[in-house]
């Protein structure tokens, strides 16, 4: 009998934030151990976890480390001793454990964590955009992005099986936004600690430290004659993930009765002008398109929840019979021809013999909201370049003061 | 705790030849000692990248018998930490029935600078783990850059004798002092020139539950400017010129667990080491009576210390 033929057990619906529900999943999971920094706003996630700690509701190691360097950094040695490890951060804290992203992906340490989205300083801000995650997108982590805190939820506890998948091996970040999700009071529907404990299954790491008959040597020093065999061997088990990451969410869909899908898409069956976004702000892009549909206008919304690997594929199938596509961005790429996602879906479609034309909007950045009204001059622009009108200037901020 | 050398002679050392260290190496001692001393004991470690780290893991190869995590420069304290803290865990869910004992290693540069903080961290929050400074006084690695280890007046690559300056011009770090300021249960410090004082030392924070914490004195003598052959006894000049006392705190009390009977100048420990030229020469008087006021400064301080511990 698979688990999702099991009876469902005490499942519940519960009112939580983004951050709670990350850390409620985090509970469920109840890791070997946890070893984090506080940073707004993401505290909530580490202030519930301590709580359970205290309350004996985890067996977990709870390592309050003190700085954001030294949590990643404890989480690698947690791992690298055959443990299965978390923590969570946010903006600077993403930013001063950069060293250690680049190290626990090269280590080939699972490590989970969700990261709650927050602009970068200076100047300092605490709001949600994704140039956090977009300054490590090549850390060679693997990077999911969602836009509720059911996703949260559900993605966190997907997570694990993930990197851990011995094909993959692969540390993975679970983003969504600072305030707009992580804050915001949602229904979360979730499983009963059992399924999750079945669903994550027992960690069989590939590595362990702790194995007194085999004792290994971990970091080397590698040279030019096989350094680059190494990092090739990670960079293929990232780009092979995303199949892994699909079996996965089919999988956790069956079981929690809610479908998961790598790529969303609202109205793509037929769209001819679409928008590509990710997280929080495709909703408002999604509601927009839902109130043009209505006066006949075949508006989509394409909304990826993998960034890392590039779900390039999938993606390109969403946007199949698209005349115009904007891309918008909460992060900039400064002294770039494109923010990222518009790059790596430019450098997607290039070779492509029949593509739709393609704009760029970099937007609300520093937690600053994107309207409706903006989007929809988004969809009127895109509907004038579908109709063959000029494309003019590529790339463009929305709702900045000139 | 006595160090037997009959008993040591047959013990497996997890630390093997074949490493790249240099002819004469102080460091490369400190890792043959501390796996000695550590012979009996399962043993996890991590390592800051220095000296021996880049010299004895250098893919495929290994010169380490026990498991050993390089990570990064800075954090060798948080890896340890985090290694410690998994195996509680695994413990306490009954996957794990082996008692371990935990080394963290660093060079002076990786613990009195840059990992500093993450070796704070580890200590304040109890882990249980050892962390072993060997203190060579620059970053060596690199090619002999000053660090806070660095001693007042020394020339390294970062610290030039000139017409302007001679040598480096700040005081060292008294990491030692800061480590027992965090009140953890066994601090020492120790040189490569007292083999059986080091060893003893490294045993006795290995027995003792909680954090602790050695620096030990491992010359370095090609960023010392002085000869292959002379490191031990460079090692040796520094306790016996009362430059480099050794000592424990031990629950909060300062001892010695050596004191010469008869102090050495401290031209004898000086002299030989090239970064030191610049004080015999003319018009280096002046820089070397302040070293020794330094040195006796820092006596003092010291023997307070242990008196008030009594």
């Amino acid at each position: 009998m698979t688990i999702a033929e099991k009876p469902v057990r005490q499942r519940k619906v519960v009112g939580l934030t983004g951050d709670g529900a990350a850390a409620d999943a985090m509970m469920q999971i109840d890791p070997d151990q946890v070893a984090a920094y506080p940073i707004t706003p993401q505290t909530e996630i580490v202030e519930r976890f301590a709580e359970y700690v205290a309350n004996g509701d985890v067996n977990t190691e709870f390592v309050a480390v003190e700085s954001e360097h030294s949590a990643l950094s404890a989480c690698c040695g947690g791992s690298a001793a055959g443990g299965r490890v978390m923590t969570c951060t946010s903006s600077q804290g993403l930013a001063l454990m950069h060293e250690e992203l680049y190290i626990a992906a090269g280590n080939r340490l699972p490590i989970i964590m969700p990261m709650v989205n927050r602009t970068l300083s200076a100047p300092i801000n605490i709001h949600g955009d994704h140039s956090d995650s977009m300054a490590s997108r090549d850390a060679a982590w693997i990077q999911l992005f969602c836009a509720d805190a059911q996703e949260v939820y559900d993605t966190t506890i997907m997570a694990v099986r993930i990197g851990e998948h011995p094909e993959v091996m692969l540390p993975v970040m679970i983003c969504f936004d600072g305030f707009n999700v992580s804050h915001d009071m949602e229904r979360v529907a979730m499983l009963a600690k059992e399924e999750v404990q079945e669903f994550v299954g027992e960690f069989k790491p590939l590595i362990n430290m702790l194995d007194t008959e085999n004792p290994i040597s971990i970091g080397a020093l590698v040279l030019p004659q096989f350094f680059f065999e190494h990092k090739l061997s990670m960079i293929k088990a990232l780009e092979g993930s995303v199949n892994y990451i699909s079996e996965i969410f089919a999988e956790f869909g069956k079981l929690s009765g809610r479908p998961q899908s790598i790529v969303e898409s609202y109205g793509m069956e037929d769209a001819e002008v679409a928008v590509v976004a990710l997280s929080g702000i495709a909703g408002t892009a999604q509601w927009t398109a839902m109130q043009l549909r209505e006066k006949g206008i075949k508006a989509g919304v394409v909304r990826p929840r993998v960034y890392r690997p590039f779900p390039a594929a999938e993606i390109i199938a969403a946007l199949k019979g698209v005349k115009a596509v904007a891309v918008v961005e909460k992060a900039a790429a400064p002294g770039a021809a494109g923010a990222p996602i518009f790059s790596d879906l430019c450098t997607a479609m290039f070779s492509m013999d029949k593509r739709p034309k393609m704009v760029n909007y970099v937007t609300g950045l520093g937690g600053r909201d994107t309207s409706s009204a903006q989007y929809t001059a988004v969809f009127e622009r895109l509907q004038a370049i579908a109709a063959g009108g000029p494309i003019g200037q590529t790339l463009s901020y929305i709702g900045a003061r000139e | 705790m006595a160090i037997n050398l009959k008993e040591l002679v047959k013990k497996d050392i997890k630390f093997t030849s074949g490493q790249r260290l240099c002819t004469g190496c102080g460091p490369a001692l400190m890792a043959k000692w501390t796996m000695l001393a550590a012979a009996d004991y399962n043993v996890a470690m991590s390592s800051a990248t220095c000296c021996v780290e880049i010299s004895s893991v250098v893919f495929p190869m290994s010169s380490w018998k026990v498991s050993w995590y390089h990570n990064a420069f800075e954090n060798a304290g948080a890896v340890i930490g985090g290694i410690e803290a998994t195996y509680k865990a695994l413990k306490r869910k009954g996957k794990m029935d082996k008692e371990f004992k935990f080394i963290a290693m660093g060079g002076d540069g990786g613990t009195y600078d840059i990992g500093l903080q993450s070796l704070s961290g580890m200590a304040e929050r109890g882990h249980n783990a050892l962390y072993i400074c060997y203190d060579n006084n620059a970053y060596m690695n690199t090619g002999i850059q000053r660090s806070g280890a660095t001693p007042k007046y020394a020339w390294t690559t970062t610290s030039y004798v000139g017409d302007a300056y001679q040598g480096k011009q700040q005081r060292r770090k008294d990491l030692v002092s800061i480590m027992a300021a965090h009140d953890i249960p066994y601090v020492a410090q120790a040189s490569i020139g007292y083999w059986r004082d080091y060893m003893t030392k490294v045993q006795k924070a290995l027995a003792t539950p909680g954090p602790s914490f050695i620096t030990v004195y491992a010359p370095c003598w090609r960023g010392w400017r002085s000869e292959a052959n002379a490191t031990v006894e460079l090692g040796r000049l520094a306790v016996q010129t009362n430059y480099w006392p050794l000592f424990e705190v031990v629950d909060g009390k300062w001892q010695m667990t050596y004191t010469p009977r008869e102090t050495k100048p401290l031209a004898e420990f000086l002299k030989p080491q090239g970064r030191f030229s610049h004080l015999f020469k003319p018009g280096g008087e002046p820089l070397m009576a302040d070293f020794q006021n330094e040195v006796d400064f820092k006596w003092d301080q010291l023997q307070r210390r242990v008196k008030s511990s009594l």
